[in-house]
């Protein structure tokens, strides 16, 4: 009876049970560190806040179930503003980013193989660096004294009329310096995939184009961009969902006046320890996001459906 | 079209090797090599996507040096045909027309007509990946055919296709080539496709043209042992020439075993060491000893059976093998020659290829 059991067990192991494990490992782990701690934001976006510890609880005084807080995210100004900003930030950072990000790319594919892996790595290397480092030393080339700062004013006085003199450039707590640091930041996830992207592309389509008349820069217009939309995507959206969720930055250099979201939803739970508050931030933004990720995901799928069109 | 003295350097590495050609208009001409012999890169540089270190290409008498690609009235068929795979069959077509001073309507109806022409009007809509590989080669034709070029250059045109396709659309591109009267360029490694193809060939090696010519000329009277030995099969001997007797010559061959008579070469005064190479299909092989010169005793040691003919494989008195090609006329039993028959070779003096080189 026990072999019995033993082989049936080995025997589904060696049929199929490698690709279950396999397959499911994944969605185990989304299960435990995404799906389970998302479903306790949902359950404490829906509490009411006490003096107790933990700060939340259920009935009382209160519904079961309490959507102050998302009736407060949609009514208080401060916290749509907050999103707007986020998403003004987020998307400008993802402009710029595609805007130099997509040279720099569409030139790696163009190097020698050899340095195309030192450039490569070059991209990569600041990730080995603390990020916290980067940013104060972001901080420190933004601040009145530094020599960034100094160096960019003379040239600006050189430059500017008369009246329009300034003593130093007001960069830091604006969000003018959060862009600058999340564009800095994030470039590397713009680069990868649009790299990944124009790498497959076929260089002999080019010629071809050229051949039938096309100047290098219509080649690029007709053959390499249309190409490289799904690459564009998902750079685009590798850097614009967490730009615009971003903490450390706006906290460190940003306009305390105008936050980001992520600064918002911070500063409910600890200084204002409103959980609940803070968990309906959290979730109204994560639907938010979740509408552009699908469309990525269509867009995703229906690239994958297409057979590969190389020889 | 006239090539003077075209040369390439890859930095040390010489691809091709001051290339002298004329192809006339309306001609199907042939580049014909293994890979590697720079047939490849003379093309590019027709096409303008190099440059020639040395030389100049003259298109109708216009000199094409420092001419970029795009302003040249000269298409290519890329061997992987390079269609764009975000654009529809009809648009791949179109898009050479783009830059053209012509009316939307005039645009379609030269569109039409090329989809026509190699019969794809119902798959205009299609993108390339939704259609056959012989499908799209004739997309690739039709692109580069719309704007009417001067000169077409196929690169390997046929060599993604399987054979039967490949015999199909040969035929195909000729006719193609008729109705349109462009000039063909076509590079290859396949001398079969040259020699259907081609109305003239070059045989192409390291670089260098050893040979141009008719397909009959090549194959009849090639000059040097590397094209005898590239366009068909040969089984070649080494010999001397003991007399010239005007048209003919005698030579002493100690492979064959005797002394043969053959044509006359140039360059081969008596006594001059050359290479005798024999065609399969040229020698005869019979069980009677045959009357006239060049008779030859053997004994079959392979048959290779075809069907419609066999290769047989003879030992010949010294040793040696020879391949001599029989074609099956007869049924088996009607007393073909078998394994280890005794039999006779013989040829006529006019099928032996004396070659000096």
């Amino acid at each position: 009876m026990a072999a019995g059991r033993h082989s049936r067990l080995s025997d589904w192991f060696n049929r199929r049970g490698w690709s279950d494990i396999i397959i499911s490992a994944p969605y185990i782990w989304l299960l435990l560190f995404f799906l389970l701690p998302f479903l306790i934001v949902i359950a404490m976006s829906v509490a009411t806040r006490t003096p107790s510890a933990p700060p939340f609880g259920y009935g009382g005084d209160n519904p079961a179930l309490n959507f102050a807080g998302y009736a407060r995210f949609f009514e208080d100004e401060l916290y749509l503003r907050a999103l707007v900003t986020s998403i003004i930030n987020a998307f400008v950072a993802m402009i710029l980013c595609l805007l130099i990000g997509y040279p720099m790319a569409l030139g790696l594919t163009r190097m020698q193989r050899n340095w195309r892996n030192i450039l490569l790595m070059l991209i990569i290397l600041p990730f080995w660096t603390s990020f916290l480092l980067r940013v104060y030393a972001w901080m420190g080339m933004m601040g009145k004294s530094s020599w960034f700062n100094r160096l960019l004013t003379d040239l600006w006085n050189m430059v500017t009329p008369e009246g329009w003199a300034m003593s130093s450039i007001p960069m830091m707590h604006s969000n003018f310096a959060v862009v600058l640091v999340m564009v800095y930041t994030y470039l590397p996830f713009m680069i990868l995939p649009l790299y990944a992207n124009l790498e497959r592309l076929d260089p002999t389509l080019d010629e071809a184009a050229m051949d039938l008349g096309t100047r290098p820069f219509g080649v690029f217009w007709d053959v390499t961009l249309p190409q490289s939309i799904p690459g564009i995507i998902a750079g685009g959206l590798l850097v614009f969902i967490p730009a615009s969720g971003e903490l450390v930055i706006p906290t460190l250099v940003g306009d305390a006046g105008s936050p980001m979201i992520g600064r918002v939803i911070s500063d409910e739970f600890s200084s204002s320890r409103d959980w609940p508050m803070a968990s309906s931030i959290a979730v109204a933004l994560l639907l938010l996001m979740v509408v552009p990720t699908m469309i990525y995901s269509h867009f995703q799928t229906k690239a994958e459906h297409k057979p590969e069109n190389r020889p | 079209m006239r090539i003077e003295g075209v040369s390439k350097l890859f930095g040390a590495f010489q691809a091709v090797r001051d290339v002298n050609l004329t192809v006339g208009k309306g001609e199907i001409f042939a580049l014909l090599g293994g890979s590697g012999c720079g047939k490849t890169t003379l093309l590019r540089m027709l096409a303008g996507f190099e440059e020639p270190s040395a030389g100049r290409i003259f298109l109708d008498g216009q000199d094409m040096t420092g001419v970029p690609p795009w302003e040249r009235p000269v298409h290519m068929m890329f061997q992987s045909y390079a269609l764009f795979p975000h654009m529809s069959v009809e648009k791949n077509v179109a898009y050479g027309l783009k830059h053209e001073k012509m009316t939307k309507a005039e645009r379609e109806e030269r569109v039409r007509g090329m989809l026509d022409l190699v019969q794809l009007t119902q798959f205009a809509h299609r993108k390339p990946h939704q259609i056959s590989g012989g499908q799209r080669q004739r997309v690739a034709l039709a692109r580069a055919l719309a704007r009417q070029p001067k000169l077409l250059l196929l690169d390997e045109p046929l060599a993604a296709l399987d054979k039967k396709l490949r015999e199909q659309t040969q035929f195909e591109l000729m006719s193609i080539q008729e109705r349109t009267g462009v000039t063909f360029i076509v590079v290859t490694h396949d001398q079969e496709e040259a020699m259907t193809l081609a109305d003239r060939i070059a045989v192409m090696d390291k670089g260098e043209v050893r040979q141009s010519g008719t397909p009959t000329e090549i194959y009849e009277y090639p000059n040097s042992r590397f094209v005898a030995g590239f366009i068909g099969s040969i089984t070649s001997f080494d010999g001397r020439v003991t007399a010239v007797e005007g048209d003919l010559s005698r030579v002493d061959v100690p492979g064959l075993g005797t002394e043969i008579v053959a044509r006359s070469v140039a360059g081969a005064p008596s006594g001059q060491e050359v290479t005798v190479a024999l065609r399969p299909e040229k020698v005869t092989l019979t069980r009677e000893k045959p009357e006239g010169p060049n008779a030859i005793a053997g004994e079959i040691k392979d048959i290779a059976y075809f069907g419609k003919d066999s290769l047989y494989r003879v030992t010949l008195p010294s040793g040696g093998l020879i391949a001599v090609h029989g074609v099956n006329a007869k049924r088996a039993e009607a007393g073909r020659p078998d394994w280890y028959d005794k039999v006779w070779l013989s040829f006529d003096p006019a099928a032996a290829i004396l070659l000096t080189e």
